[in-house]
């Protein structure tokens, strides 16, 4: 009998510390699966989640712990500021710890054009915050901050929800929070998991994938790239860029499942999709590419980070060819990252004049791949 | 053989525990606090109001928080009133109401209902208890759909605390408020924010519009009732309310450290010691990280209130008091309260770069166009309002004025005593001492020295004795007070609660201006006893602070046998009283 006793006094220090109820489930796991090695253990872990599993639904419906679940993950979500404001764009936005060392996820907007962003910890610490990279098929990107042991939310352990879920959402949504201070948090249910492609051409959306549809006003401005958590805490979808649907006018609260993201930040990580040159330096070719010799003009490189957006295209171009329209926004030659009109020239010189190249283009809120190739005697 | 005991007994727990044919746990704990949450609600609800101006176009919410029908609510919803107006509460019944008090910067004001003297009233909580995370529920008014004066009720969860949000037009500043996403509306302004238990820890006022339209985004602001409490008293006084300002403006430095920038000469904090550069460590009792935790803390105390500060200079550390003082001019306040107060967009205005949080409208007219109806004042009203430069409502000042006066002479009963009041005994550094207070002036005798002051010289000319900041004006003011009365004595004023050394309580404080000098009599709200007086000779410079202690009954007077007078850092002296005549 002592070892019920025993373990009905570490799940009750359990309760007292406020771990993660994340960690308990993954314990009931572990314990099933021991079963048939060990049945002494295996009876310990069934006691061990039973009285786990009673004593989270009784919290849950006391309502008591949503105030420590906050005290745990709060630390997790960052302030994030960066260009913006003029013509009523915000410049901050909210982003999610995702590693120790320092990676932050958050979404691929036009705060994060600029060679200043700034990430403000919860508790005040300001940092310096570089764009590792970006998807921006899915309208996400990776910062990286020089800090260690941080706070943070693994991917790994994102959950799916169904409908009906209650879920907390944390952003700095209107920038409320500044300095020291945590982040907002606002409470809700999820309405529906949908395909955003349903909807196409009533929201303007990069992003085509399954959503969360949430009943709160949780989409605000700045609270883009915020997290969205279930009531204990797990890590659920991250919420994404305001929307409002064209024809009636009204803003959507929804999140982006992590499930749909966790591929590309891992890519980021990996070194795909990120910023052009960021890695190991490579020979440049004896003789580069130039955008002029693929017919591409654009637009007057005036901003610290211009939007690499194509002003005009000389007729009959490789680039006129291949289908490039004047408006297009280039965002990748090649799989990496295009964050400005320098960066595009740079990324040039390290491509030989006569390779095929492909570019993703941004083009009234589709994306559009286009191959290009120079030839020396190809125009007309 | 053992494990398999041990197996075979928990699986019979767990079955006992599953197998229940009645309402599975989860949903009886739901239920149940269903039926709590309901229950509490219920009990809320019949102490929200909803404020009407007389005409019935506008108004708001609020919540009554004295059985004898105080209720706050904000300004901005009594200000398109004027001085009446009609309350509704759950009761079905509709109660006439006057304005007391206005706190314009804090968005507060203090209104008493008539009619009732067991009023249903909201008990405030400690607001500074409150976690994101916690339930809370608001209640009010929103979009004046309360016609049978049944609140409307929206329940949230407390997205952050201590927030600070800046100026918007040109006064109103919501410090160190509550943020919710319980749904706030155009009608919700002035109403309560409850907890789960019930208990009022905030006033709602303010929400995030910005691009979305005039209605909830889920991002409300509610004023704590921690601040109201420290402004209560204030209110309850008639005026028409002012914050406070340091004297001095703090920047971060390299380091990340809290420090001075700016300070002015003549304010307090500079006398007390604080000077450029140093770092400032707390503020009314609370740790200083940023610039705007000194921002946020001192929003929430009124002008004149003295709150430690501590500062580090050197790797010293330094805890004082220091006097706030107001961050307007009476003037300036009062001109701004007349000023354009609530910005609002016309309609099909495209929304601007960055719009201020714009104060919730009462609900009613889209127009802020100052309204002032016609209606006559109802007679209960019209005898409970006086109209006076500076105050919402004089009335409310006199009625306290003559409560602490009251409750003083009745238990000092020295109001006959029109000859020579003298005190005598030793100094607690050894000596003996005699004053002697007439009505044409002071004497303090000492074993070495003897100081006069003569009545006629308010001015602050002959502070004596030297170094005490006046002590013998101060005392002759006292006696001037005790047997004059606030009509002769010059001109009186009730000037709110303040925080007194040494004291949990707050002390209720009657402003005296006589010859140009400003005396503060602190009183004990409890019985009446006179607890200090100052006396500032001049605006900028330290008072003479007396500080009476050890009461003993005499001839059937309460009077104290302890005098301690300070001036500045310093104590002047400690005068033990064992022989007096009034």
């Amino acid at each position: 009998m002592q070892i019920l006793f025993d373990h009905l006094a570490a799940v009750l220090a359990r309760r007292v510390d406020s771990k993660p109820p994340g960690l308990s489930r993954r314990k009931l796991s572990a314990g099933t699966s021991l079963t048939a090695r060990r049945a002494s253990t295996a009876a310990k872990f069934f006691l061990f989640a039973l009285l786990v599993h009673t004593c989270s639904s009784h919290s849950l419906a006391a309502g008591a712990s949503t105030a420590e679940v906050l005290d745990r993950i709060q630390p997790n979500v960052v302030k994030i500021y960066g260009a913006g404001g003029f013509r009523g764009l915000e410049p901050y936005q909210s982003g999610m710890i995702v590693s120790a060392d320092g990676h932050i996820l958050t979404v691929f907007s036009y705060v994060l054009d600029t060679d200043q962003i700034t990430a403000v910890l919860a508790d005040g610490r300001r940092f310096e915050a570089r764009l590792l990279g970006a998807d921006p098929r899915l309208d996400v990107a990776v910062l990286k901050i020089d800090a260690a042991e941080l706070p943070h939310f693994d991917l790994g352990e994102a959950v799916e929800v169904d409908a009906g879920t209650r879920i907390l959402a944390l952003s700095n949504l209107f920038g409320i929070a500044i300095g020291n201070e945590p982040a907002s948090v606002q409470h809700g249910v999820v309405s529906v998991k949908t395909g955003l492609a349903a909807r196409r051409g009533v929201f303007n959306s990069v992003y085509r994938g399954p959503v969360y549809v949430l009943d709160a006003a949780t989409n605000n401005p700045g609270a883009a790239g915020g997290a969205l958590v279930t009531r204990t805490g797990q890590l659920v979808g991250m919420i994404g860029k305001e929307l409002r649907n064209a024809l009636n006018h009204t803003w959507l609260n929804y999140a982006l499942p992590i499930g749909q993201l966790r591929e590309s930040v891992e890519a980021i990580r990996a070194g795909r999709l990120v910023a052009a040159r960021q890695d190991e330096p490579k020979q440049k070719p004896a003789r580069s590419l130039r955008l002029e010799m693929l017919g591409i003009v654009l637009v007057p490189d005036v901003l610290e980070r211009t939007p690499p957006y194509v002003d005009h295209l000389r007729s009959g171009s490789p680039a006129a060819r291949a289908g490039l329209r004047p408006d297009d926004l280039i965002l990748l030659v090649g799989g990496r990252l295009i964050t400005s009109c320098k960066v595009l020239n740079e990324e040039m010189e390290y491509i030989d004049f006569e390779d095929r190249i492909r570019l993703t283009v941004l083009r009234g809120g589709e994306l559009v791949e286009l191959d290009l190739q120079y030839s020396a005697n190809g125009e007309e | 053989m053992k494990r398999a005991v041990i197996i075979v007994l928990l699986l019979g727990i767990a079955t006992t525990a599953f197998g229940r044919t009645e309402q599975p746990p989860i949903i009886q704990a739901v239920l149940e606090a269903e039926a709590a949450r309901v229950a509490v609600m219920n009990r809320a609800k019949e102490a929200v109001v909803a404020v009407f101006s007389p005409g019935g176009k506008g108004g708001g919410s609020g919540v009554v928080v004295t059985a004898d029908g105080y209720a706050l609510t904000n300004f901005h919803v009594v200000k398109p009133c004027g001085n009446a107006m009609k309350c509704g509460m759950a009761d079905g019944k509709l109660y006439d109401a006057v304005i007391v008090g206005i706190d314009p910067a804090g968005d507060i004001a203090l209104i008493k209902l008539f009619g009732r003297d067991d009023f249903p009233c909201a008990e405030p909580a400690d607001s500074d208890l409150v976690q994101p995370g916690d339930w809370c529920f608001a209640m009010g008014n929103p979009f004046m759909l309360a016609t049978d004066f049944q609140p409307t009720v929206t329940y949230g969860i407390v997205s952050g605390v201590h927030r600070y949000q800046y100026p918007a037009g040109t006064l109103l500043e919501y410090t160190d408020c509550i943020q919710t996403d319980a749904s706030i509306n155009p009608g919700n302004s002035g109403g309560p924010l409850f907890d789960a238990r019930g208990r009022l820890i905030g006033i709602n006022g303010r929400a995030s519009f910005e691009k979305r339209g005039r209605v909830n985004v889920g991002v409300a602001y509610a004023v704590s009732i921690n601040q109201i409490k420290n402004f209560m008293g204030h209110l309850r006084s008639g005026r028409i309310v002012d914050h406070a300002t340091l004297g001095a403006t703090v920047a971060p430095d390299e380091d990340g450290r809290v420090v001075v920038g700016d300070i002015l000469e003549n304010c307090d904090a500079y006398r007390r010691g604080l000077r450029y550069d140093d770092e400032v460590v707390s503020f009314g009792g609370r740790p200083i990280s940023t610039p705007n935790d000194l921002k946020n803390v001192l929003g929430i105390f009124p002008k004149g209130w003295r709150v430690p500060l501590s500062f580090r200079r050197d790797g010293r550390r330094h805890d004082v008091l220091v006097r706030l003082a107001g961050l307007h001019t009476a003037e300036e306040l009062l001109s701004k309260i007349k000023g354009r107060l609530l910005p609002s967009p016309k309609p099909g205005e495209k929304p601007k770069l960055k719009l201020p949080k714009i104060p919730l409208p009462g609900g009613g007219p889209k127009k802020t166009k100052l309204v002032r109806p016609r209606i006559p004042m109802p007679e209960i009203v019209k005898k409970h309002f006086q109209q006076k430069r500076g105050y919402a409502n004089y009335y409310f000042n006199k009625l306290n004025r003559q409560r602490v006066l009251k409750a003083w002479a009745e238990q000092s009963d020295t109001a006959d005593c029109g000859g020579a009041w003298t005190l005598a005994g030793e100094l607690s550094g050894g000596g003996a001492y005699r004053f002697e207070l007439t009505d044409s002036g002071a004497r303090l005798e000492l074993p070495s020295a003897e100081f006069q002051w003569a009545a006629g010289d308010e001015s602050g000319a002959s502070l004596e004795p030297p170094q005490s900041g006046g002590l013998l004006l101060a005392l002759y003011l006292w006696r001037r007070l005790a047997l004059l009365g606030p009509e002769q004595f010059g001109e009186v004023s009730y000037l709110g609660a303040f925080p007194v050394v040494g004291r949990k309580e707050n002390a209720d404080v009657l402003l005296g201006l006589h010859g140009g000098v400003e005396c503060r009599f602190l009183f004990d709200p409890a019985d009446g006893r006179l607890l200090a007086v100052e006396m500032f000779a001049t605006e900028d410079a330290d008072p003479c602070e007396v500080l009476f202690t050890e009461y003993r009954e005499l001839n059937g007077r309460l009077l104290p046998s302890r005098m301690e007078v300070r001036h500045g850092d310093d104590l002047y002296g400690v005068f033990k009283i064992d022989a007096n005549t009034f």
